[in-house]
């Protein structure tokens, strides 16, 4: 990855955290904490990865992406509208009523979601079908899937594991989105996920392990996914909730927090002072 | 049935080769076995994984397939449902759900395994298409029509062999009943779903005849969309109404039926046969059926009991 790239995809990362704080602080309540630990994942997918086109959101060809953890989704809305599926202003629509940007993603609702999330831990096994389902038509498309490490505590995840490595389901990628929290705790403390590459690792998947929040880290694992044939490939990244967002990060109750006005303008002032620093 | 709904589906799937097959670990009780040499990479085991079973048949239908999951009633409904409500219904996912050995027809496998409310929790599903094919030829016929929606359904299953009620040919379309028997004006309605108690129904339609009592029967057969219109041009001619399903009494076709008497103004002798709000247990077919008083003489017991009031 170029140094150009990699600053673009950095400032592609801290737009989708603007329009993620600005969406959910102008409602004042939202799953601030969840959101800001996968923007780095959804910029470097979206830029150069998964394959799309804004203006034919249902291209037969396209790869494809599960949000498991669907709470995440205003993070993900804000990629979509900033790639073009839809216009930037419907961000601020969001949890409204008659919004077509509901809290968890609805593939009925938004353009460019495609599949519906929100009830945990289902979204491994639609990421099986649709691998399968393509593989079916002889389609090279990938298919990427998110879930949380809170989300890993549901069972079906594992059902899923075990039938993606059965069908060597190669061009399944996910993701752990690692950031150690759940709604009532640290992972460690509320449901150990232990070995988590390991547990992957014994479910027959290729575990890979890096930082979450690092682009060319990232750009590189994919890359190697991309290419592994035999078995599906789990990303494990480690994250940090809330990352990049001031008044979140670090906050053990940022999975679904108040946000006041006063907080929302001093998340974006900084994350407007960085993208001046050029940072 | 099971081997008319199996032959049905490599018909159909002869034609539309969107349709996959998903079994969990219960192939060998559906007889899957025909479809997977047929269409071999159409078919998927998922293994005793119930859960992940949905969500597979969910992503596939994401890309353009007809997914058919089959397994027991009792898993289908109650282990999975909140699987089949979000990734399904709520996404708008043509899958096409089966659940065999409905009610009293798990017999040996007893409880656990007995579906007394399947109905009822999908009933609640906003759109579905929920259908109880009650002969082996309203099964040919209503099965394709159902794999043609482009929305899910559930297909409630009966897998042992059922009398045939209807001439080949038989047009069969969704959200239809049928008037098996026809009584004169003013007879005994008895709405029945599935082929045991249409098969109890008719019987219990005879004996009332030799008692001089006009009988009129109907196969449901769809149980949502109800069809409102053909039961309610029935109810109009009927002296007494009774609902008839292999059941609780509550949250199917006995309720849908209460619920169009009372929302119509159909003032009449009401009566269900069912369940009644108790669990299943292991049993001959004939024995559960006289025990839960899902017979034909309970039917009888039912009718008389209304008219003489």
């Amino acid at each position: 990855m170029t140094n150009e790239e990699r600053l673009a995809i950095e400032a592609f990362a801290r737009e989708i955290r603007i329009h993620t704080i600005r969406a959910i602080g102008t409602l004042g309540v939202g799953h601030i904490g969840g959101a800001m630990s996968i923007v780095e994942v959804l910029a470097v997918l979206y830029s150069k990865h998964l394959r799309h086109d804004p203006k034919n959101p249902a291209w037969r060809e396209r790869d494809r992406l599960v949000l498991s953890k669907g709470h995440a989704g205003p993070a993900l809305y804000s990629a979509l509208a900033l790639r073009g599926f839809f216009p930037l202003d419907w961000l601020l629509t969001l949890n409204q009523g008659g919004t077509r940007l509901p809290s968890h993603c609805d593939r009925t609702k938004t353009p460019g979601i495609d599949m519906t999330t929100g009830s945990l831990g289902q979204g491994l096994s639609a990421a099986c079908g649709i691998a399968y389902g393509n593989r079916l038509d002889g389609l090279e498309s990938y298919t990427y899937a998110i879930i949380g490490d809170g989300e890993s505590d549901e069972g079906q995840n594992w059902e899923a594991a075990m039938f993606a490595s059965h069908k060597k389901l190669d061009h399944l990628i996910a993701f752990t989105d690692y950031n150690k929290m759940q709604i009532d705790g640290y992972t460690q403390d509320i449901l150990d996920l232990g070995d988590i590459e390991g547990k992957w690792r014994g479910f027959g998947w290729r575990v890979l392990r890096l930082d979450g929040h690092n682009v060319e880290a990232l750009d590189s694992a994919i890359s190697l996914a991309k290419t592994t044939r035999g078995q599906p490939v789990m990303i494990i990244m480690d994250t940090v909730k809330g990352k990049g967002c001031s008044f979140a990060e670090g906050n053990l109750g940022n999975h679904n927090m108040n946000v006041t006005k006063e907080q929302m303008e001093v998340a974006l002032a900084a994350l407007a002072g960085e993208g001046r620093e050029g940072k | 049935m099971r081997t008319v709904f199996i032959n049905t589906l490599i018909e159909t799937g002869k034609k539309d080769d969107r349709i996959v097959l998903i079994d969990a670990d219960l192939g060998k009780a559906g007889a899957t076995a025909s479809f997977a040499q047929t269409f071999p990479e159409r078919h998927i085991n998922v293994g005793v994984a119930e859960a992940n079973m949905i969500g597979v048949a969910a992503g596939l239908a994401s890309v353009g397939k007809i997914p058919v999951a089959q397994t027991f009633g009792c898993f289908a409904s109650r282990r999975v449902f909140d699987q089949f409500f979000i990734s399904v219904a709520y996404a708008h996912l043509p899958v096409k759900l089966v659940g065999t050995d409905p009610g009293i027809s798990a017999a040996f496998n007893g409880g656990t395994h007995m579906p007394f409310e399947d109905l009822g929790t999908m009933r609640l599903i906003p759109d579905l298409t929920i259908v109880e094919p009650s002969d082996p030829v309203s099964l040919a016929g209503l099965l394709p029509e159902v794999l043609a929606q482009q929305k899910p359904a559930y297909i409630r299953l009966y897998r042992k062999p059922l009398p045939v009620l209807y001439s080949e040919g038989e047009p069969f379309q969704i959200g239809k009943c049928k008037v098996l028997r026809q009584g004169g004006p003013n007879s005994v309605l008895l709405i029945a779903l599935g082929g045991i108690m249409v098969q109890e129904a008719l019987e219990a339609a005879k004996i009332l005849e030799a008692q001089g009592i006009s009988v009129t029967v109907i196969d449901v057969l769809t149980l949502k969309p109800i069809d409102a219109e053909g039961l309610l041009s029935a109810m109009k001619n009927a002296r007494a109404v009774i609902s008839c399903e292999n059941h609780q009494i509550h949250g199917a076709l006995g309720s849908a039926v209460a619920e169009l008497m009372a929302e119509y103004r159909i003032y009449k002798p009401f009566g269900r046969i069912g369940i009644r709000d108790e669990f299943g247990q292991v049993g001959t077919e004939q024995w559960l059926k006289e025990h839960f008083k899902l017979d034909s003489r309970s039917i009888v017991e039912a009718a008389t009991g209304l008219l003489q009031k």
